[in-house]
This record gives C-alpha cells, sequence and structure tokens, in this order.
C-alpha cells in the first residue's frame, strides 16, 4: 500500500485490455482491414490491364493478312473472333464490343491489297476514338513501310520512369479511409458504450486517472490501426507493386503520417460519443463526418477530376491531406519535411477538433 | 462486536440535485470489521450516499472521513483502500474474467494471480469465460472479487443479492461473511429484511434522505415487540425458504 501509485503501468493495463477488445470486435477487424482489403483488391486487378479496346473480327473477314496480324501485337486492342453477325450486331449496339472490323483483299485493283472496314459504334464512342487513332498510325506505318519520308521523319523514344499504377493512387486513399473510420467509428463507440455500460464508472473506483484512461484507449487503437496499415501496406506491396520508393523508411514515414491522421480522426470520435444520445445515433452522426471524406478526399478519385465548385469543399478536408501525404510519401519519396504543408493542415483541424471535443465530452 | 473503532464516519451528509434532495443531513458511523447494513426503499438516498462515501459522486455539503482519510482532499487515497461493487455495473467488452482481473490489478496498481482471485469466489472454472455469459450469482460473484484485488480494509456492496435465487444468495452471504471474517468491513445495502437480519452487525434505515432509525437487527427488533406490536400470523419455527433450500439443496450449482 505504500508504494506510489503507478500511472503508467495502469495507462499500460488499459491499452493492453483495450487492444485485446478491439481485437476481438468483429467491426473494427471488419472496418479497418476487410473494406480496404477489399477496394484494393478490386483496384488492383483493375488497374492491371489499362485500356483494352475490344475488337471484333466480322465473319468471312480475311484474317491472314499484315492489318490482322499487326493488329494481334498492340496491346490497347483485344481481338474478338469467331462471332456470328448478330452477336456482332447487339455487341456493337450495347457497346460491349467496340468496334468491328472486316478486312478483303482487293480484288479489283491491284493497289491497295487490302481493304478494311472498320464499323464504329456510338455505344462506345470513347473506345472508338482510341481504335481510330491506333488503326490511322497502323495504316501509316504499313502503307510508309518502304517509302522514303518525303517532308519529314518522325522518331519517337520513352523515358523510362516509374510506372504509377492505380494501386499508388488508391492504396493510399484506402488505408486513409480505413483510419478515419477506426478512429472516428471505434472511438465513438466505445466510450459511449463504457460510459453507457458504467464500466467507467467502476474505473473511476479505482485509482486511475483520467488521463489514463484516455490514453490508454488511444494507444490500443493506435496500435490496432497501424497493425492494419502495416498488413494493407504488405500486402499491396508484395501482390500489387505499390511503389515504396525508399522502402522500410517510406513505410515508417507513411506509419507516422497515419499516427497523425488517426490522432485527429479519433477526436472525431470523442465529440461523436459526447453528442450521441443513443447507440443508435452514433452510425449517422460517424457518417456524416466520414462519408463525405470518403467520397471528396480523392481516396477514389484525384480531386482535380472533380468540378471546380466542389474542389474548394475537397480542399477543406482533412483526409484529403492525409491522403495527398500519403501518396507524396510512397510514390514521391518524400519526407515529412516535404509534406509540412499537409501536416500542419491536420495540426489544424486537429486542435480545431479537440477544442470541440473537450466541450462536449462526457464521462458518464 | 467488542471493537468500536470507527472506520467510516458521515457528519450531517447532504446531496441535492437540481430539483431535490437526495440526502438531507444524515450522520452515521461505520465500525471496523462490522458488516454495516443501509437498508431502505427504492429512492431513499442509499446508493447516492454510498457513491458519495466511495468519491464516486460530489456531496453539498457534510463531512466524510474514511480511515482518516477525508473525501474533499484524498479522494485518490480513499480509492486504494475500499472496493466497490457497483449496482449494475458492467465489465470491459469482449474480455474473459482472467484477462479482467488482469486489467482491475494495473488499474490498482497491485499485482495479483487472477486464478487465486477467481478460486476466492469459487469462479475458478470460469476462467475462460466471458462476463456476460455468466449467470447471476457468478456475475455478482466476480464483481465482488473484483472489489477484493488491492486488498481493501473495506468493500461496499450495493444491492449484491438483487435477483439471485435461494442458493445464489446464500452462498454470497457465506461468502460476504467469510471477507469480513479475514478482516475486511463491509458496508452493504440491501431490500431483504431476511438478509439483513442474517448477515448484519448493524442496520441503518435510510427513508426520504434521511436515517430513521439504526441499531443492531436485534435491538431494533425487541424494541418493536416491547412497543407491543405482534404479527397478525404467528411464526412458525421455518418458513417457506426453508422449505425451498430443504428440498432443492444448499451446495453450490453449476450455474449460480
Amino acid at each position: 500500500m505504500s508504494k506510489p501509485y503507478n500511472n503508467t503501468k495502469a495507462t499500460l493495463a488499459l491499452a493492453k485490455a483495450s487492444f485485446r477488445s478491439i481485437m476481438r470486435s468483429p467491426s473494427a477487424v471488419v472496418f479497418t482491414l476487410a473494406f480496404p482489403l477489399i477496394f484494393i483488391l478490386v483496384f488492383g486487378f483493375l488497374g492491371r490491364g489499362g485500356v483494352k479496346v475490344d475488337l471484333a473480327i466480322a465473319s468471312g473477314s480475311d484474317l491472314q493478312n499484315p492489318i490482322i496480324k499487326a493488329l494481334e501485337q498492340i496491346s490497347v486492342v483485344h481481338i474478338i473472333k469467331d462471332k456470328d453477325p448478330a452477336e456482332l450486331k447487339t455487341g456493337l449496339e450495347k457497346g460491349n464490343i467496340d468496334a468491328v472490323i472486316n478486312v478483303q483483299k482487293n480484288t479489283e485493283d491491284n493497289t491497295p491489297a487490302y481493304l478494311a472496314n472498320v464499323q464504329y459504334t456510338s455505344a462506345s464512342l470513347d473506345k472508338g476514338t482510341i481504335l481510330k487513332s491506333v488503326l490511322n498510325n497502323l495504316m501509316y506505318t504499313l502503307n510508309s513501310k518502304d517509302v522514303k519520308p518525303t517532308i519529314a521523319q518522325l522518331n519517337e523514344s520513352t523515358v523510362q520512369g516509374r510506372i504509377y499504377r492505380t494501386i499508388d493512387f488508391i492504396l493510399p486513399g484506402q488505408l486513409g479511409f480505413s483510419l478515419l473510420s477506426t478512429g472516428v467509428f471505434g472511438t465513438a463507440f466505445v466510450f459511449f458504450s463504457l460510459r453507457q455500460t458504467l464500466v467507467i464508472k467502476r474505473f473511476f473506483a479505482t485509482p486511475v486517472s483520467r488521463a489514463s484512461i484516455v490514453f490508454g484507449e488511444g494507444i490500443a487503437r493506435i496500435g490496432f490501426a497501424l497493425c492494419g496499415a502495416v498488413f494493407i501496406i504488405l500486402i499491396g506491396h508484395f501482390f500489387f507493386h505499390f511503389t515504396l520508393i525508399h522502402g522500410i523508411i517510406t513505410v515508417l514515414n507513411m506509419l507516422l503520417l497515419a499516427i497523425m491522421g488517426l490522432i485527429v480522426f479519433m477526436g472525431f470520435g470523442f465529440v461523436v460519443s459526447g453528442i450521441a444520445k443513443s447507440e443508435s445515433t452514433i452510425p449517422p452522426i460517424s457518417n456524416i463526418i466520414t462519408l463525405p471524406q470518403f467520397l471528396l478526399s480523392g481516396t477514389f478519385f484525384s480531386i482535380d477530376a472533380f468540378p471546380s465548385w466542389l474542389q474548394p469543399i475537397s480542399r477543406a478536408l482533412p483526409l484529403t491531406y492525409l491522403n495527398d501525404a500519403m501518396r507524396k510519401v510512397a510514390f514521391e519519396g518524400a519526407g515529412l519535411w516535404d509534406v509540412k504543408h499537409q501536416i500542419l493542415i491536420m495540426i489544424i483541424w486537429g486542435i480545431g477538433v479537440y477544442a470541440v471535443a473537450v466541450k462536449v465530452f462526457k464521462w458518464e | 462486536m467488542d471493537k468500536t473503532n470507527a472506520i467510516i464516519s458521515v457528519k450531517e451528509l447532504v446531496k441535492k440535485y437540481d430539483d431535490f434532495t437526495a440526502v438531507q443531513g444524515i450522520s452515521f458511523e461505520v465500525y471496523e470489521n462490522e458488516i454495516f447494513g443501509l437498508l431502505g426503499p427504492n429512492g431513499a438516498g442509499k446508493t447516492t450516499t454510498l457513491e458519495i462515501i466511495e468519491t464516486l459522486r460530489e456531496k453539498t455539503s457534510g463531512e466524510i472521513i474514511v480511515d482518516g482519510y477525508s473525501v474533499d482532499k484524498d479522494a485518490n487515497k480513499i480509492k486504494r483502500i475500499i472496493g466497490v461493487q457497483l449496482q449494475a455495473a458492467g465489465y470491459y467488452p469482449n474480455l474473459n474474467l482472467v484477462e479482467l482481473m488482469e486489467l482491475f490489478s494495473g488499474l490498482y496498481g497491485v499485482d495479483i494471480k487472477p486464478m487465486e482471485m477467481l478460486e476466492k469466489v469459487n469462479l475458478q472454472d470460469k476462467a475462460k469465460a466471458k462476463y456476460k455469459a455468466l449467470s447471476g450469482g457468478q456475475k455478482q460473484r466476480f464483481s465482488i472479487a473484483t472489489t477484493l484485488i488491492n486488498s481493501p480494509k473495506i468493500i461496499f456492496l450495493d444491492e449484491p443479492t438483487t435477483g439471485l435465487d435461494p442458493q445464489a444468495r446464500r452462498n454470497l452471504w457465506d461468502l460476504i461473511i467469510d471477507i469480513r471474517n479475514n478482516g475486511t468491513t463491509v458496508v452493504i445495502t440491501t431490500h431483504y429484511m431476511d438478509e439483513a437480519e442474517q448477515l448484519c452487525d448493524r442496520v441503518a434505515f435510510v427513508e426520504r434522505g434521511e436515517i430513521i432509525a439504526l441499531d443492531t437487527p436485534d435491538n431494533l427488533i425487541d424494541n418493536l415487540i416491547n412497543s407491543g406490536f405482534e404479527r397478525t400470523k404467528e411464526v412458525k419455527k421455518a418458513n417457506l425458504e426453508d422449505v425451498f433450500i430443504n428440498l432443492t439443496g444448499k451446495e453450490w450449482r453449476e450455474d449460480n
């Protein structure tokens, strides 16, 4: 009894208990790991192929000719063979097939040797346009094979750059969203239910301090979210070639950003737990906070793609800056100091949110 | 009870809420190593009084000393020497009993062996069970086990036997008497007068925030009889609960 009370021990005991509890809570695991992973898997596989134009070869078309051979070599073009005319017609109308090509030997004259008829569809004009330029290019190459250019010769080369894959955009966004949902939903539910079921009241009958309760919960949630983040990053890296420029250093920088983001988002969670009147009002209030950020913070699409009136809203949200900083760190190899602008805005959000949280948070 | 060393002393305790006064100037003492009962109807102010002594609630006025510490200045010191069982308190979700014990030992800052604590209340077989999965009697026994973690000088039990069947209730009485025999003072609230009569060394009757009687159960009964009170029905040497226990057995049951 005489030895002084140890706040650290109490905090760690709470962190351990809370961590165990989170690991056994299905909703926490689903929101933090399963959802982001599903999105990453979907976009990871989607992103692999890039743009494909489905080009069907008409029945009765000549197959042994340089045009078809060349088209088969072009990665953008996906050749579809052996379809009957009825299938081709409905395919074109629905846009399942982007175009149909029919190559015939020229029987009337000697030049040109072949006639290529291409039919596009208004159901898929954008793909049609791509195909048009592919065909123009192809025809030019084929026709001018043995001809010396009279005006200028085009010499093309490609700089070997880093490949920016869909995963490089999607993964940081999903990571940010995972942190947002575990921060807001998790914190809100835990503190609300601990208060409601008098768990906190029982804690208050022990010598534990309020700070220990908040820190213990915080440590557990950050620990859990970081495990999730590492898991997501590793899956992304090893299965979908997510770019980590400086390897482990990049991962550590991302984790530091994750902690900052999570602390801000947990602030929202404290606010929600304070203003929620009942357990059933927590999800709607949390959704008001998370959904706009999910959609507008560049989780799936770049903010630049949004209409200009929407962009200022996007640029006001904290998740936007977390996503932005994550992408810069992961893909461009930026250090934390390079993303200080983003970090500063997150800190400002943090100060604002915790100022509100202190006002509305309830212990009992 | 030869010793009459006051370990808790409450003087002129008042608790006012916005619109009503829950406790209006009550005074009493709890002696060291006794089982002290606070009796009275719902809403009489029993729980409020307990929670103020437990430092969980602010008082409006009055003075409370617990083992030499004042609730105003030394709330944290008091928390370290008392054990508290709350009415209807919950426990951290998704944890089993051993893990909850570890949590509480961290919160109290003491080293205990969770299994030994569970053995004290005969819950060693439920070590891996979740609190939610326990029966009513098991829940109460677990709650009492959490109050013993810091080897407290005083434990407070708020209606520990409400909702239990007769066997579970008797088991809990035995447990409470054991705890007292090991040197701990017990303060208990209850609605059951037979329980208070069996268990308590002294009882205080609380009504509308005031203590209307305080004495040993024997003296209170004798006083009533001396005032000329008679039961309308003559009391037999056994009652229906004795019949129930006699028929169904008194032993511990798996589920109580």
